[in-house]
């Protein structure tokens, strides 16, 4: 009719989910905890995008954050402390059709799961992952992690702790088929969302590190964060991550950075001189993404398999 | 070397009678990486296509290259060839073939030889250069010839070197053409072996390798009065051979598996080295996994989303694989676990068996974890038990453990072709939309099954939890949630076992002993069994193929025998030991379970010496125990 292609005409989605689409349980995270705000900018970017809810996927290990599969009414998987990437690397490898996020702590990720952690950088399997980096252990009360600074007092150092940080950007930006890697912080929502935004929109292990407040546990970091503004610095490139002006305002300083070259983005995430650089710090999209291969050999027949089942049995065959 | 201690066979073999026998044992021993496995497991292939029962074990050092002529370091295979089917190792061997003089002390030691056994010796070092290793062997030989030995001393390389210029590569060729002369096998068969094995290789190599057999069977022919023949018992079944992990592999493509999620472990990587050549054909991936934790939480992720998986290991990875096996039995996401037992704890005795796996894989994880066990007796039933660990799996929503070991991973024996149906193929669970309103955990009260949704479903969503929750999936601390879920997920076992036969008992249904056991040691103890009854012994057999839920019925046969002895290969007291009392003793692993199960004062024998159980020494105790002289 009127001559329009039929396989023109646009799809209409025959429902549109609204934000209680993807909103299930009351979270139970403390007031001001910075998990709440991710939450929220989680589930817009669902609605914004349309995710469909039945093949949503997040998963999680074990921490406060962790707990955030049960707020989303997706599918969910809140499995052991640490092993979130596991669990969400068997999940998508062989289902290109599930849209995958991970939530994981700074204990779940770089403690007990490092080397989980290591591994899943390097398959660079398409996943948005979310560390959630307060620095310290929440859900077991205030121990230290091993993203706390030096000095940190908790209960596992009550005199403060001795040990240098690890720093997360640092270790994913130093494995090999490192893919994308990202810093934001809970308490910016429109530098939130657009950087969990382009995580989610890159194709492969898509690593967001997230500076997450917890009032409970951390009060004077949540001070130093919210006080100290300066330190916050915007990493500004129009082929990465674009706030719009209002949103751009809200930092004082920006720097300049391209986000292919690893060396600079290693640079960046020194956080020399206390400064925390906002924004994609490395992206390849040429990395190779372990998910091709699972997923190159799908929706064999009954029949194809039990062929090749009597083929070898042939060859053994007396 | 003296020579008086070198033979020269006084006969020809042209005018050697063969020697009609009903069965026979020989060892190939080596250095590593002389090919004596593969010259032994060639002989074995051989035997089976030609129609003779043939049962293949490894003898495997735990290094890749350890120290050449030493003792430890022994590489080789037993192949116990018959005219009727073959179930085990048996006892010494009746013939033997060393690559040197060192080796077959590590066999000694396992009392693997006899007074009258024949050892075909490589000779090539009795004209060594060092005078150390001239020495040796002129000891050596004179001590073999001390226990009873009939050592040959055969100039294998100096036969080899007449064709090929480096004889470590291509002599277990030319010893598989001897042996293939000693045995009567068919030329044209070996020589099918040999492209067969060498199929990848260049045709020089190819070429070569059937000289060096050929050469060997002629030799053999023209200096050896050592001929036997085993008839053939005429069978029109279809038959298949191959070693248990392969079977495992095979089970592996029968049941439709598309996710094998591994770390690699002595003695259970093979079953993924197959698969990783032949699943990509078949639909499926291997994926190796950063450990074992990591594997298994791969698998579980993999089921979750609807794809039949499946993680492959030994003891050591089966110790970090506990929590995540605590999961699955928690969040009941269905999950094939298999174990190829090797000795330990710990690291243990990586390349040798044991069956020390029990204990840890029934109760191993904090809480109440119900799974199912299966442990195969067979290579038969390495195939089938995943076919069905599979359907179990997902029909229960639960963990199903095969169990198998060292024993059976490298053990050959030829069993009739399966009969795939179509129905093994199936996708793991039914597709179709889910009905809105059904909850996650849709519990029937009495058999706690459940329909499980997965990820694309509409209406099934749910968050998956180890914590634990209600119908809904929703994380519940109620206390009588907790107790009625916990229920439910033990309520599957006892519904399996209600579908379950009590087990078939080998001998009389009632008498004075009653030998209760469980995977590869079904072979050996039968035959020990059968050779008490014939020496008018009241003593059966019973052995299980369900460790959990236990077959049923169990009380009840025992009660019809005087006494009931569990034998198995793990650690248990000695009775009689220093301060061990009836409070303290450790019994072995299955006696513990069917004590606690069924009252029963059952007794255990056992060892762990990393060698299967020989018949005999089966028999021994048996006579021990009825007061048979
Ligand atoms: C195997 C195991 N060890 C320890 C724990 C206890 N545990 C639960 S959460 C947690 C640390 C959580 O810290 P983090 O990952 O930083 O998450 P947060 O609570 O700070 O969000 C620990 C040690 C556990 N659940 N499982
Ligand atoms: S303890 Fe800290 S991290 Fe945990 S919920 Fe409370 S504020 Fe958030
Ligand atoms: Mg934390």
């Amino acid at each position: 009719m009127f001559g329009l292609k039929l396989d023109m005409a646009c799809e209409i989605p025959d429902k549109y989910y609204s934000l209680e689409d993807y909103e299930k349980a009351e979270p139970r995270w403390c007031p001001g905890c910075g998990d709440h705000s991710v939450l929220t900018n989680i589930q817009k970017l669902c609605r914004e995008k349309q995710l469909d809810p039945a093949k949503t996927v997040f998963v999680s290990g074990i921490g406060c954050s962790s707990r955030f599969p049960h707020y989303m009414k997706t599918y969910g998987f809140h499995g052991l402390h640490g092993r979130a990437f596991p669990v969400a690397s068997g999940i998508k490898f062989r289902r290109p059709d599930l849209d995958v996020f991970v939530i994981t702590g700074d204990g779940d990720c770089c403690s007990i799961g490092a080397g989980a952690w290591v591994h899943a950088i390097r398959y660079n399997i398409n996943m948005t992952v979310m560390l959630f980096n307060n620095e310290i252990y929440g859900l077991t009360k205030n121990q230290t992690s091993p993203t706390s600074r030096v000095g940190t007092k908790s209960n596992t150092s009550p005199r403060g702790s001795i040990l240098p940080p690890i720093n997360p950007l640092q270790t994913t930006l130093g494995v090999a088929n490192v893919s994308f890697v990202a810093q934001t912080v809970d308490w910016n929502p429109a530098h939130l969302y657009a950087t969990l935004n382009a995580a989610h929109e890159h194709k492969g292990f898509s690593f967001v590190h997230i500076v997450q407040r917890c009032p409970v546990f951390q009060p004077d970091l949540v001070d130093e964060f919210t006080s100290g503004k300066d330190a916050f610095h915007l990493i500004k490139n129009e082929n990465g991550i674009v706030l719009d002006e209002k949103a751009e305002k809200t930092f004082k300083n920006s720097v300049e950075h391209d986000h292919t070259d690893i060396n600079a983005a290693r640079h960046l995430a020194e956080h020399e001189n206390g400064k925390f650089y906002l924004g994609l710090l490395y992206q390849n999209k040429e990395a190779q993404c372990y998910d091709d291969y699972g997923a190159h050999n799908l929706g064999f027949t009954a029949e194809q398999k039990m062929s090749v089942l009597n083929e070898e049995l042939d060859k053994r065959a007396i | 070397m003296s020579n008086d201690t070198m033979t020269t066979p006084a006969v020809k073999s042209q005018n050697t009678k063969a020697k009609i026998i009903g069965e026979h044992i020989l060892e190939i021993v080596s250095d590593s990486g002389e090919g004596a496995q593969k010259c032994g497991q060639s002989f074995a292939s051989i035997s089976a296509k030609m129609g003779n029962g043939v049962w293949t074990v490894e003898i495997i050092p735990a290094e890749i290259q350890p120290p050449a002529r030493t003792r430890e370091g022994a590489s080789g295979i037993r192949v116990r060839v018959g005219s009727k089917k073959i179930t085990n190792m048996g006892n010494e061997a009746d013939l033997l073939v060393a690559f040197n003089e060192q080796v077959p002390y590590s066999r000694i030691v396992q009392n693997a030889y006899r007074e009258g056994t024949v050892m075909l010796l490589e000779s090539k070092w009795a004209t060594h250069s060092s005078e150390e290793v001239k020495e040796k062997y002129a000891s050596a030989v004179e001590d073999f010839k001390r226990q009873g030995i009939d050592v040959r001393e055969i100039p294998m390389e100096v036969e080899c070197l007449k064709l090929v210029k480096n004889p470590r590569k291509g002599k277990n060729m030319w010893v598989l053409g001897m042996l293939s002369h000693v045995y009567q096998r068919d030329l044209s068969r070996a020589e099918e072996q040999v492209r067969y094995v060498f199929k990848k290789k260049k045709d020089e190599v190819i070429e070569a390798n059937l000289g060096l057999l050929r050469a060997g069977y002629q030799w053999a022919s023209d200096h050896l009065d050592l001929i036997y023949e085993i008839p053939v018992l005429p069978t029109e079944e279809k038959l298949v051979v191959m070693n248990g992990n392969e079977a495992i592999g095979m089970g592996v493509l029968a049941a439709g598996i598309e996710v094998v999620s591994m770390y690699p472990i002595t003695p259970a990587t093979s079953a993924s080295h197959y698969l990783a050549d032949v699943l990509d054909r078949a639909g499926g991936v291997v994926h190796q996994a950063e450990d074992e934790i990591a594997a298994i939480g791969f698998a579980i992720g993999a089921s979750y989303a609807g794809k039949t998986a499946i993680t492959i290991t030994s003891g050591p990875g089966i110790a970090l694989k506990t929590e995540f096996i605590g999961l699955a039995a928690m969040a009941e996401v269905p999950l094939v676990i298999v174990d190829v037992q090797r000795g330990g704890p710990s690291t243990g005795l990586p390349t040798k068996v044991e069956q020390g796996d029990l204990l840890a894989v029934l109760y191993g994880q904090p809480g109440d974890s119900p799974k199912v066990v299966l442990a195969a007796s067979t290579i038969e039933e390495c195939f089938q038990f995943i076919v069905l660990a599979r359907k179990l799996a997902e029909t229960f929503r639960i963990p199903v453990f095969v169990l198998t070991d060292a024993n059976l991973a490298t053990g050959q024996q030829p069993f009739p072709r399966p009969k795939a149906e179509k129905d093994w193929f199936s996708p793991p669970i039914d597709q179709s939309p889910w009905k809105e309103g059904v909850k996650p955990f849709d519990w029937n009260m009495e058999t706690g099954l459940s329909r499980r949704p997965i990820p694309g479903q509409a209406g099934g969503i749910y968050t998956l939890t180890g914590l634990a929750h209600d119908e809904n999936g929703i994380v519940s601390y109620n206390p009588d949630n907790n107790q009625k879920t916990s229920e439910l997920r033990s309520k599957k076992l006892a519904t399996i076992k209600k579908t379950l036969n009590p087990p078939v008992i080998h001998g009389e249904e009632s008498g004075d002993l009653l030998i209760v056991s469980w995977g590869s040691t079904l072979g050996a103890i039968e035959e020990a069994v059968d050779q008490a009854i014939a020496l008018d012994a009241k003593v059966s057999t019973l052995h299980l193929r369900f460790l959990s839920p236990m077959e049923p019925g169990l009380k009840e046969i025992f009660k019809r025998f005087k006494k009931v002895l569990a034998i198995e290969i793990n650690y248990s007291d000695d009775a009689k030991a220093p301060y061990v009392d009836e409070e303290n003793r450790r019994y072995s692993q299955l006696a513990w379970i069917l004590r606690a199960q069924t009252l029963v004062d059952i007794d255990s024998f056992s060892n762990v010496k990393g060698q299967p159980l020989q018949p005999k020494i089966i028999l021994a105790k048996i006579k021990e125990e009825l007061n048979i002289k």
